[in-house]
C-alpha cells in the first residue's frame, strides 16, 4: 500500500528533475549560441582597436597577429598629422549641436500644434507630413542642392543645419505620438488657469517629455555625426570638412595604411558609443515609441 | 464664445505647425516638382534648363550601365533585406528564452548599427582584404581559401550583404518589442493542447510579429534602394571593381555632381522612386493581407 502512494509522488518529482534538466539543457545551448555571436558581433570593434595600436611591422606581418605583443600610439599621431582631427571635430560637433537643437524645437513646436491643439486642419498636416517619408532623399537632393547654390550656401553649414528647423516628420511622429499620451485634463486645466498655448507648451508639455525629446536629440545628434553624403554636396573647402567626409577622402588617398585609418575610425566612433551607455534606455525606448505601433 | 475658441485654436494650430508646412513648401514640395521638371530638361546648373520631352528617360533606357546599376541594387536588396528580417528575429527568439543576461547580448548585438556609416566602411575594407584581413585570416584558420571580397566582381556584392548583416540590431529590437505582445497565456495553452515548438512558432508567434515583419521589409525595400555611403566610401565613389557595386544611388550621384548632367540623374530619380513605390504597393497587396493586426 506505502509503495503504491509512494510511486505516484517519485514519478512526479522524476518528471520535475527531467522537465528541469531539459530546460537548463536549452537555457545552457541558447547561451553557448549567444556567446558565438556575440563574440562575432564584437570581433570588429576588437580589430578596429587592436590594428589601430599595432607598430608598422606587426600590421605588414603575415599570417595577420590579432593581438600584438607591443603596442603603440604613433597610429593616432600619424593621423593626426594628415588629418586635422581637432579642427574636423568641431566642425562636425557645431553641425551635430545646432542640428540637434533645431530638431527637438521644431519637432516639439510641431507636435503640440499636432497633438495638443484641436483644430480641424491638423489631420491634413499630419498627413502631409508622414506623406512626406515616403519621398526619398535621392528625388529632392538635386533640386536642394541648385537651390542652395543660387542662395549662396553652397560651402556653408547652413544647408545642413537650417532644414532641421523645420521639422524632420519622423521626430513630429514620435513626439505626437508621446504628446497624445499626456493627460489633456492637464492641459485644459491649465487653459481654464489662463495659461496661454506658448506657456502650455514650454512649462508642461516640454518637461513631461523629457525622455522623447532625448531620443529626438540622440537620433539627431547620430545622423548629423554619420551622415555623409550632405556635408559631401555642400562643402568644397577641405577647413570646412566634418569627421566622416575627412575619413572618406583621406579613405581614398590612404588606402592600405590601415593602421591610421583605424585610429581615425576609432575616434570618430568613441564618442558615440560613450554617447550609447549614457543613454541606452533612451535609445532603445525611441527605436520601439517609432517602431510599428500606430 | 464657442465659435471665439474655435477661431483662437486654428490660429494657435496654424502657429505651432507652420515650421512644418513652410518646411513641407521649401524642402519637399518645390524640390519634388522641380526635380519633375528637370527630369524633362538638359541642365547643368549653368544656366537654364532646356526643355528635351522624355529624351532622358529613352536614353535610360538604352544605358547599360544604368540596367547594370539597377541589378547591382536589385541583388544586394534581394539578398540583404530577407537576411537581415530572418536574422533579426533569429537573434530577438534566442533572447526572448529567458535567458540571464539579457540585457547584456542585446546591448552587443545592437552596438554595431550606431557605428558612424564612414567608420563601419573603412573598418570593412580592412576585414575584407584578401591578404591582411580579419576574415580571411579566420576562414584560412579553418581551412577555408577566402576570395578577394571586395577587389573580386563576383564577391564585392556577397561583401557589401555580408557587411549589412552586422548592422542587423535595429530590427532585432523591433522585433523583440513584436515578441514581447505574444501573450504568455496564449503560449502554455498552445503547449498544452500539444503543439511542439514549430508549430507553435507558426501559429502562436508568427503572427504576433508579422506587423513588425512587413514593417522592417517595406522600410527595407525603401532604404536598399537608397544605399550610398559604404559603396561611396569602399570603392572612393567609382562603384568598382568592374562596375560590379555601382548601385542606384551611387550612379545618380556621380551623373549629378561629377558629369553635371542633372536632367539625366533626375530621370534616374524619378524611375527609380516609380519603381520602389511599386515595389511597395505590390509588398502591400501581397503580403499585407497575411498580416496578423488582432493582437491590438
Amino acid at each position: 500500500m506505502g509503495t503504491l502512494t509512494m510511486a505516484p509522488a517519485a514519478e512526479r518529482d522524476a518528471g520535475r528533475l527531467r522537465r528541469n534538466w531539459r530546460r537548463l539543457m536549452r537555457v545552457m545551448a541558447a547561451h553557448a549560441v549567444l556567446i558565438t555571436l556575440s563574440i562575432v558581433f564584437l570581433l570588429p570593434f576588437v580589430w578596429m582597436v587592436t590594428t589601430s595600436l599595432k607598430t608598422v611591422d606587426v600590421l605588414n606581418a603575415f599570417p595577420v597577429v590579432w593581438f600584438p605583443e607591443k603596442i603603440t600610439f604613433s597610429n593616432y599621431l600619424d593621423g593626426l598629422q594628415v588629418f586635422p582631427f581637432a579642427r574636423y571635430f568641431v566642425n562636425t560637433m557645431v553641425i551635430c549641436a545646432l542640428s540637434m537643437l533645431g530638431a527637438v524645437l521644431s519637432s516639439s513646436f510641431i507636435a503640440y500644434g499636432l497633438a495638443c491643439i484641436e483644430w480641424p486642419g491638423r489631420n491634413v498636416v499630419f498627413v502631409a507630413l508622414l506623406a512626406t517619408m515616403m519621398i526619398p532623399f535621392y528625388v529632392t537632393m538635386v533640386p536642394l542642392f541648385s537651390l542652395f547654390r543660387e542662395m549662396g550656401w553652397t560651402n556653408t553649414y547652413l544647408p545642413l543645419i537650417v532644414p532641421h528647423f523645420f521639422g524632420g516628420p519622423f521626430f513630429v511622429f514620435l513626439l505626437r505620438q508621446f504628446f497624445r499620451g499626456i493627460p489633456k485634463d492637464l492641459l485644459d486645466a491649465a487653459r481654464v488657469d489662463g495659461a496661454g498655448e506658448l506657456r502650455i507648451y514650454a512649462r508642461i508639455v516640454l518637461p513631461l517629455a523629457k525622455p522623447a525629446l532625448s531620443a529626438v536629440a540622440l537620433f539627431q545628434f547620430l545622423a548629423a555625426w554619420g551622415d555623409l553624403l550632405g556635408p559631401l554636396i555642400y562643402l568644397s573647402d577641405s577647413d570646412m570638412y566634418t569627421l566622416s567626409l575627412g575619413l572618406t577622402y583621406y579613405s581614398t588617398q590612404y588606402s592600405t595604411q590601415f593602421g591610421p585609418l583605424m585610429a581615425a575610425s576609432t575616434v570618430i566612433l568613441v564618442p558615440v558609443i560613450v554617447l550609447f551607455f549614457f543613454a541606452q534606455r533612451t535609445f532603445i525606448q525611441g527605436i520601439t515609441l517609432t517602431g510599428v505601433k500606430g | 464664445m464657442r465659435s471665439r475658441k474655435r477661431r483662437r485654436d486654428l490660429m494657435w494650430g496654424l502657429v505651432f505647425t507652420s515650421p512644418a508646412i513652410i518646411g513641407l513648401l521649401w524642402f519637399t514640395a518645390y524640390p519634388v516638382l522641380a526635380s519633375l521638371y528637370y527630369s524633362f530638361t538638359s541642365y547643368t546648373m549653368v544656366g537654364p534648363p532646356k526643355w528635351i520631352g522624355w529624351a532622358n528617360y529613352a536614353d535610360l533606357l538604352t544605358d547599360q550601365v544604368w540596367w547594370s546599376s539597377l541589378w547591382n541594387t536589385v541583388y544586394i536588396v534581394v539578398w540583404s533585406v530577407p537576411l537581415g528580417i530572418v536574422a533579426a528575429l533569429g537573434l530577438a527568439l534566442l533572447l526572448n528564452m529567458g535567458v540571464g543576461g539579457r540585457s547584456v547580448y542585446r546591448t552587443v548585438f545592437y552596438l554595431p548599427t550606431i557605428v558612424p556609416a564612414v567608420a563601419s566602411a573603412v573598418l570593412w575594407m580592412y576585414i575584407f582584404d584578401p591578404q591582411y584581413g580579419l576574415l580571411n585570416d579566420a576562414l584560412a584558420k579553418v581551412g577555408v581559401a577566402g576570395p578577394g571580397w571586395l577587389s573580386d566582381p563576383g564577391w564585392a556584392k556577397p561583401a557589401l550583404i555580408v557587411m549589412s548583416a552586422w548592422g542587423v540590431g535595429n530590427l532585432m529590437v523591433i522585433m523583440l518589442a513584436g515578441l514581447q505582445e505574444v501573450p504568455a497565456t496564449l503560449q502554455e495553452q498552445a503547449s498544452t493542447d500539444g503543439a511542439g515548438v514549430l508549430s507553435r512558432f507558426r501559429h502562436v508567434t508568427l503572427p504576433y510579429v508579422s506587423p513588425h515583419m512587413l514593417f522592417a521589409l517595406v522600410t527595407g525595400l525603401i532604404g536598399g534602394f537608397q544605399f550610398f555611403t559604404p559603396v561611396f566610401v569602399m570603392t572612393g565613389g567609382t562603384g568598382n571593381p568592374a562596375g560590379s557595386t555601382l548601385v542606384s544611388g551611387l550612379y545618380l550621384y556621380q551623373n549629378a555632381f561629377q558629369y553635371f548632367k542633372v536632367g539625366y540623374a533626375s530621370a534616374i530619380a524619378w524611375m527609380l522612386f516609380a519603381l520602389v513605390a511599386a515595389i511597395t504597393v505590390a509588398t502591400f497587396r501581397l503580403v499585407g493581407r497575411r498580416v496578423y493586426y488582432g493582437g491590438r
